[in-house]
């Protein structure tokens, strides 16, 4: 028997928890929270089991930090919210649009959030999420110019989409950008390089750049964090630490399938093992399930070979788009898959993706969906 | 003083209040005094660079403000909305 699990899930219009009994059968909702509110990303802390971070605009009004520390029962909004410095230059001042991505930091140091941010930002808080600071080390990096080109990147706006952490050490950083790649820092953000050889750009006259990749998303394997699995907007990939070339596993995938997505979930107990989930990169980029019909894709050689796992999703006429933050694992066993689709539904596997059911539906645009133990 | 009308989106600051009083000679420390007594509802209409956040319109009477220097005069109203953004 597994343990309960909560499901913090952020959309377009506000955010809800789900919460599983032992079985992970009956779901129970809580929400909608913030209702209206733009939920790019709603994040457990680990290192406590109750703070929670919200990071959320709306259509009118400016982004901010919203925070929990009763498990989600109260709110209170972030004293300093993230934001770039007072700039004297108007043509080249940056301002927020929104926090993108939450990242609990380092288990050594409680406390410690990381935020990224659309135009890409970097931001740390010392206070649990109450008052934010820019990160000079990348945000006024003499090359964040030309790694964070201000008319490139999504359209919700270029991004800094992802923070990851070497469990090993809080010094060792990446960071995923949807103008520049990946980076890395080895002194806790003080100081970046590119980490893209390997990586495809084929949007650019140099299709194998030092930098402008879009990097959808990483995963640093929480048990071998030498392994670094990426989707990205040019394929999956693999990279085993100490080398710095990545290796594009996505070719390993069936052809009509192709190996475009937007995020990649490692087991969190097998570095072999990680799942994918295809949309239809080819043409003019539905982004829907190829062919409409949905389907994760597990590898359990680390990208050597793919097998795909349909079993309950809708045979045909299944157009699912399943952005970044919206794919996640809980540490259960057997291992429970979650994802949320842009149409509104929740989707859970209890046996690592041999089945699916869909647990909840007609919610707004998910954007984030987190498991965590439920208190 | 100088009298602030807070759009609905801004209300969970003001506590439901829809007219609120606040002291200063420009848009910009009408802003300033509110944010003093509503934490955060500056930020959420103007940026880090002091711009109006584009999806918000500030007016003093009839009179849309271009930015936050505008300057108040006796008896002005500042009126704050939230304009089209879209579903």
């Amino acid at each position: 028997m597994a343990n309960s699990i909560q499901l913090l899930i952020g959309t377009r219009k506000g955010a809800w928890i789900y919460r599983s009994d032992r079985e992970r059968r009956a779901w129970a909702v809580e929400g909608p929270m913030h209702l209206g509110q733009i939920v790019s990303h709603f994040v457990l802390d680990p290192r406590d089991g109750v703070t929670m971070l919200m990071a959320v605009k709306t259509g009118h009004l400016g982004p901010t930090i919203l925070r929990s520390t009763d498990g989600g029962k109260s709110w209170a909004e972030a004293k300093r919210p993230p934001a770039f410095p007072k700039s004297g230059d108007p043509a080249t001042a940056r301002a927020v649009d929104h926090t993108f991505w939450l990242e609990p930091g380092h288990a050594s140091e409680p406390g410690v959030w990381w935020a990224g941010a659309s135009p890409p930002g970097l931001f740390v808080s010392e206070d649990g999420g109450v008052s934010w600071e820019s990160v000079a080390g990348f945000n006024e990096h003499p090359m964040y110019g030309k790694w964070c080109p201000p008319d490139s990147g999504t359209p919700d706006g270029p991004l800094l989409n992802q923070v990851a952490i070497d469990p090993r050490d809080a010094a060792h950083m990446y960071i995923a950008t949807s103008t520049g790649g990946v980076f890395e820092s080895r002194d806790r953000a003080a100081s970046w390089a590119p980490l893209n050889k390997g990586v495809e750009a084929n949007f650019l006259p140099d299709p194998y750049p030092e930098y402008g990749q879009d990097a959808h998303f990483i995963a640093v394997h929480p048990k071998d964090p030498d392994r670094i699995y990426q989707q990205n907007h040019c394929g999956v990939y693999r990279l085993d630490r100490p080398s710095d070339t990545w290796e594009r596993i996505g070719r390993a995938m069936p052809a009509e399938i192709g190996d475009i997505g937007f995020t990649v979930v490692p087991h969190p107990r097998d570095a072999d093992t990680a799942w994918v989930f295809p949309m239809d990169g080819t043409a003019v980029w539905p982004r829907t399930s190829p062919g409409g019909k949905p389907a994760a894709y597990v590898t359990r050689d680390a990208g050597q070979s793919w097998e795909r796992q349909d079993r309950g999703f809708p045979p045909g006429q299944g157009w699912f788009t399943v952005k970044r933050q919206a794919f996640c694992a809980d540490r259960e066993t057997p291992l429970g898959l979650y994802l949320g689709t842009t149409s509104g539904e929740l989707w859970m596997s209890d046996d690592e993706g041999a089945g699916w059911r869909s647990i909840a539906a007609h919610l707004p645009e998910i954007y984030s969906v987190v498991a965590a133990p439920a208190p | 003083m100088t009298r602030v009308f807070i759009p609905s989106q801004l209300q969970s600051y003001s506590g439901g209040i829809s007219q609120v009083e606040a002291a200063g000679v420009t848009i910009d420390q009408v802003l300033r005094d509110l944010d003093r007594r509503f934490p955060g509802i500056r930020f959420r209409v103007v940026d880090e660079q002091d711009r109006i956040r584009r999806h918000m319109r500030i007016f003093v009477g009839r009179e849309a403000a271009a930015d936050v220097g505008m300057a108040l005069r006796d008896g002005d109203e500042v009126l704050l909305f939230g304009a089209l953004s879209g579903g």
